[in-house]
């Protein structure tokens, strides 16, 4: 049987490498591939404590379809935006998204 | 001696490619290659999902994610082509920064769990005819249960929409 920590420990190394994209990425739509590899590492932990938790309880696969529908609206929307500001600034470059700035 | 189980070797090779996958998505210079690289990292998560004995999330995960999101990637990689080029450096110039907090993150959390007492538990045995479908259909529209976030959900999901044509629409 595979004890409980190793899948927390892929989940915590896949959260990390996200983090990494998050943080690290110059172009906006690499960031939001970022956010999806943390989502995912989210969604193995739920999982993983569902299934070595209480199973009767569906609380963690539950969570996980929420995840899922929160992950769909979150790339619709961004994505929408990085198409948006691309047509109008001609960039997608976090760095260059600076008219918030001053 | 210590041998380790099938189901085992199974895990470790499965997260082992799917953390090569993950690694290539956030170093790789083509965008396009990128999100390839999240479809490998996502269909191994939904390998994991079925080892866990969620055959039904694993399959959401193929449907939803390598389906759908990754797809949208795609699209949204190739309207913004211009960015592509191959010239420029793909990670900004703090990217050590971003390096360190994202180690400091693996650190602290494995630091965390290691002196957690529970950690090394392992899953009981499903018993036989368990319908973790069936218990999820129910959990999702029962008034006891998680009818309220699941509808909230969809009505999220609803507004990201409308949202979304909204952003992107081009007025001409």
């Amino acid at each position: 049987m595979i004890p409980l920590s190793w899948y927390l420990i892929l989940s915590a190394a896949l959260f990390s490498i996200g983090l990494f994209g998050a943080l690290s990425r110059r172009n906006a739509v690499a960031i939001l591939l970022g956010v999806e590899l943390m989502l995912n590492a989210v969604n193995i932990n739920l999982v993983a404590f569902w299934r070595y938790g209480d199973y009767t309880s569906m609380a963690g696969q539950v969570f996980a379809i929420i995840v899922f529908a929160v992950a769909a609206a979150e790339v619709s929307v961004g994505l929408a935006l990085v198409i948006s500001v691309y047509r109008r600034r001609n960039t997608v470059v976090a760095d260059e998204l600076d008219m918030l700035k001053w | 001696m210590y041998f380790m189980t099938a189901e085992q070797i199974i895990f470790l090779i499965v997260s082992g490619a799917t953390l090569a996958s993950a690694l290539m998505v956030v170093t790789v210079r083509n965008l396009v290659h990128a999100a390839l690289w999240l479809v490998a990292t996502l269909f191994g998560v939904a390998v994991i999902f079925a080892i866990l004995n969620a055959g039904f999330i694993a399959v959401v995960q193929v449907v939803v994610y390598i389906g759908a999101i990754a797809i949208l990637f795609i699209f949204a990689v190739m309207l913004t082509r211009k960015d592509l080029r191959d010239n420029v450096p793909q990670l900004n110039k703090n990217w050590w920064a971003g390096a360190l907090v994202a180690a400091a993150t693996f650190a602290g959390l494995v630091f965390l769990l290691q002196s957690w007492s529970a950690i090394s538990k392992t899953a009981e045995v499903l018993p036989d005819k368990f319908d973790a479908v069936g218990l999820l259909g129910e959990a999702l529209i029962s008034p006891d249960a998680y009818v309220l976030p699941f509808e909230v959900a969809s009505v999220l999901l609803l507004a990201a929409m409308v949202g979304a044509v909204y952003v992107a629409f081009s007025r001409k």
